[in-house]
């Protein structure tokens, strides 16, 4: 049975190769959007050669959400999977004065994904079948003084993702969820995280592949950081504001 | 959640302890995993930097004196000719991964190390050795062209027509010319994924050269052997030799799936080993063990490529269980004319000193001709060792007796020799320092074993 086409958002991430990496190798055709596509020329090359599977590279910026009906119309098929790894963090002392940055990282968190995933999830409606995943973020369980900004932009896309799967639950269209805790990859580069609660991109795509075939529908990645933030939104507001974490 | 202003999560260069697959000795360095040419370029301007594949070479020839530069995004693989069988690939690419994606379309590596989690850089740096190296030589026999960064931050594409000295400085060069960026290498057809293993039980030394020497012809040979029995039995070991199957000699279930074989549980060493779990009766029971088994399974069987080529690989982190201090390996090469006394020598004194390493093997080597390379027309014998007084004082005393015999040392498997015993063992060191001079290649590429060794 050849296997249907999964269609990747915002590609050049590191999470979102190595979920590349993982669907190559069970055969599935690929199409990679991202919004510098020449940049993902080696990838493609080496996932044919290594998979023998077809990957088709498409531009794709998240932020000109007028283009994404004809994004769509351009892709080879409609993908029966779909996958966005887009985000960006940006830098939150700029984003406490410059509004115009703020909002870019609000618009690529969360207007950005949710637009192009609504539009996907309601052709995947219309065929009858389709996967959705949303990477988001445990930043958006709580906002923090230290990134606030970016974690209400994934609280959006987190309750976005939340009402999609209950508005599809009953038909053939499925959302799956991820908030992952850390992961070491670009956006944390040169941090120093806690290796016990860092993941690898790797450890992502595997968790994704899992999830998405057992029907889940909201992942951590590391199980710690469910209780890691289950005990980070039992904390009263009162004493909550006070803390610096 | 994490943000690059948060208190705890700081942006800071990040200094890392780091070693190779011995664990020892560690050493500070700023580790650094560069996405573009651009950024390795950046590292090296830095100056005293170092690549790194996958750490398996055993020492600290992949630790930067200042910079190491982990190779590890670059793992793409870029193109493939089916007729030829040559592999344009990006130095970071894993051994491993080259063999998933063409042994089922009827290609191996020309020569491959006893584990296949090295990258193609490391393998080309430390010019690595099979098996098969009476009859097929070292893997730089069979590498079209190198692209290189070098000093300045250029790429240069050698090759043997075009700068061709650098090309082949750079074989067996232990990273010290630049960071070998991308490759074409030739692989082997073959027919199967199946090795037809020949196993030899061999009661002494001497009857496992005269075995070596008849057994010329075979594609693959190595033996193992126990280094804790003494006296007429020195050097007891069991031979292995091995031919790529061809389909004619699979049995008709397998024929039809000639690239199919059975997917092994991979084991893993959670933690470190106590030390002195490995002691010398452990080792000594493991041995008498092992030669036994082999023994009573003596003769032709069909075996498949990962347990012959990569048995170690099964379990994953083994190197754990040598405890937290690590351990070292030794591996010398001695000419063929003082092999067999030369070999005797080195055994007395590993069993003398009760040491047993629980690894010892033993190859036959061909002609070599290379700059630096490793290999010599002779044989090559590789031991391990915890690390500890003892077993540094008998380091010592091995490294003399392949002194006495006109041998030298492997790089990839040194962590701790002077230089001055390199650079008795092997004059082309003084050589290759030189070349180092002349092409201002001392200050930018350093490791803290070319600072060590002096080169
Ligand atoms: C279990 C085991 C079995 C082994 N068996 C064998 C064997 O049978 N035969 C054999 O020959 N060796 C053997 N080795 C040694 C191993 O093959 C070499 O050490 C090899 O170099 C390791 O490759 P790596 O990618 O891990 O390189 P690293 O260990 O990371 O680096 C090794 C050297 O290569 C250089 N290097 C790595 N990448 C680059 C690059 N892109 N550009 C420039 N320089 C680079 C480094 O600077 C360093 O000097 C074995 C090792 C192990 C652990
Ligand atoms: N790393 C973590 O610890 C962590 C933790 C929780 C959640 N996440 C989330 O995981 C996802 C993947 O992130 P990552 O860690 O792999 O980091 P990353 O490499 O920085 O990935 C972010 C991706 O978003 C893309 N992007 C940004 N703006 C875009 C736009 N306007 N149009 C199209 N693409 C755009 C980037 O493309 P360019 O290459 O063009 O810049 C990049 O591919 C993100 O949503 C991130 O928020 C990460």
């Amino acid at each position: 049975m050849t296997k249907g086409p999964v269609l990747i958002l915002g590609a050049t991430s590191d999470m979102a190769q190595a979920v590349a990496r993982s669907y190559a190798a069970l055969g599935h055709p690929l199409q990679l959007a991202a919004r510098r596509p020449e940049a993902l020329e080696k990838l493609k090359a080496d996932l044919e050669l290594r998979h023998s599977v077809p990957v088709s590279l498409h531009a794709f910026d998240v932020l000109d959400t007028g283009s994404h009906p004809a994004f769509i119309e351009t892709l080879p098929a409609l993908p029966e999977i779909a996958i966005c790894a887009v985000g960006m963090m940006g830098e939150q002392v700029e984003n406490e004065q410059d509004m115009a940055a703020a909002a870019q990282v609000m618009r690529s968190n969360y207007e950005g994904p949710a637009t192009i995933l609504a539009l996907l999830a309601n052709r995947f409606d219309a065929r009858g079948s389709g996967q959705i995943v949303g990477i988001s973020s445990v930043a958006g369980l709580r906002g923090r003084a230290t990134n606030y900004v970016y974690g209400s932009a994934k609280a959006g896309f987190t309750a976005f993702l939340s009402g999609l799967r209950n508005r599809f639950a009953k038909r053939n269209v499925h959302v799956l969820t991820v908030l992952p805790g850390f992961v070491a990859t670009r956006m944390t580069e040169g941090m120093d995280l806690p290796p016990r609660l860092t993941a690898e991109p790797e450890e992502v795509a595997e968790a994704i592949v899992k999830a998405l075939s057992k029907g889940r529908n909201v992942i951590y990645v590391r199980k710690i950081w469910w209780l890691i933030m289950a005990i980070i939104t039992s904390i009263p507001e009162a004493i909550f504001k006070k803390l610096r974490i | 959640m994490p943000c690059q202003t948060d208190p705890v999560w700081r942006y800071i260069p990040v200094m890392s302890e780091l070693s190779g697959w011995g664990r020892f000795p560690r050493h500070k360095t700023q580790l650094a995993a560069p996405r573009s040419e651009g950024a390795i370029t950046a590292r090296v301007a830095e100056g005293r930097a170092i690549a790194r594949g996958n750490g398996r070479a055993y020492g600290d020839s992949a630790v930067g004196a200042r910079q190491t530069v982990s190779m590890r995004y670059f793992n793409h693989m870029l193109s493939f000719d089916e007729k030829t069988g040559v592999l344009v690939a990006e130095a970071g690419v894993i051994l491993g991964d080259v063999i998933s994606a063409f042994l089922p379309r009827g290609w191996f590596p020309a020569v491959t190390p006893g584990t296949k989690f090295v990258t193609l850089g490391g393998m080309i740096a430390a010019d690595v050795h099979g098996k098969n190296h009476h009859k097929d030589g070292s893997f730089g026999n069979f590498i079209d062209w190198i692209e290189l960064i070098g000093p300045d931050g250029t790429l240069r594409r050698c090759s043997p027509r075009s700068n061709d000295e650098l090309f082949r400085r750079t074989i067996g060069g232990m990273g010290l010319t630049g960071v070998i960026l991308r490759c074409a290498i030739r692989l082997r057809p073959v027919e199967s994924a199946w090795i037809r293993q020949t196993m030899q039980p061999l009661e002494n030394l001497d009857a496992a050269l005269e075995a070596f020497e008849a057994a010329d012809a075979a594609t693959y040979s190595v033996a193992w052997i126990d280094c804790l029995s003494q006296g007429d039995r020195l050097g007891r070991s069991l031979l292995m030799l091995g031919e790529h199957a061809t389909a004619a000699e699979l049995s008709e279930d397998k024929v039809r799936y000639p690239f199919e074989t059975p997917r092994k549980n991979k084991k893993t060493v959670p933690f470190d080993l106590p030390q002195g779990v490995l002691s010398q009766y452990t080792v000594r029971a493991f041995n008498a063990l092992y030669y036994w088994k082999g023994a009573r399974q003596s003769g032709e069987s069909l075996v498949d490529w990962d347990t012959y080529f990569y048995p170690l690989d099964a379990i994953l982190g083994w190197n754990r269980i040598y405890g937290r201090k690590g351990f070292m390996q030794f591996q010398c090469a001695l000419p063929l004319e003082s092999s067999p006394e030369g070999l005797r020598a080195l055994l007395e004194a590993t069993s003398e000193a009760g040491a047993g390493s629980f690894l010892a093997v033993l190859k036959r080597f061909g002609e070599q001709e290379s700059p630096f390379s490793f290999p010599m027309l002779g044989y090559t014998l590789a031991l391990d060792f915890p690390v500890n007084a003892k077993t540094l004082a008998l380091m010592e005393e091995l490294d003399r007796i392949t002194l006495d015999h006109g041998g030298r040392f492997y790089l990839a498997k040194d962590s701790q020799m002077s230089a001055e015993t390199l650079h008795r063992s092997d004059p082309r060191a003084a050589d290759y320092a030189a070349y180092r001079d002349s092409e201002g290649l001392r200050a930018p590429f350093q490791s803290r074993q070319s600072e060590r060794l002096s080169l």
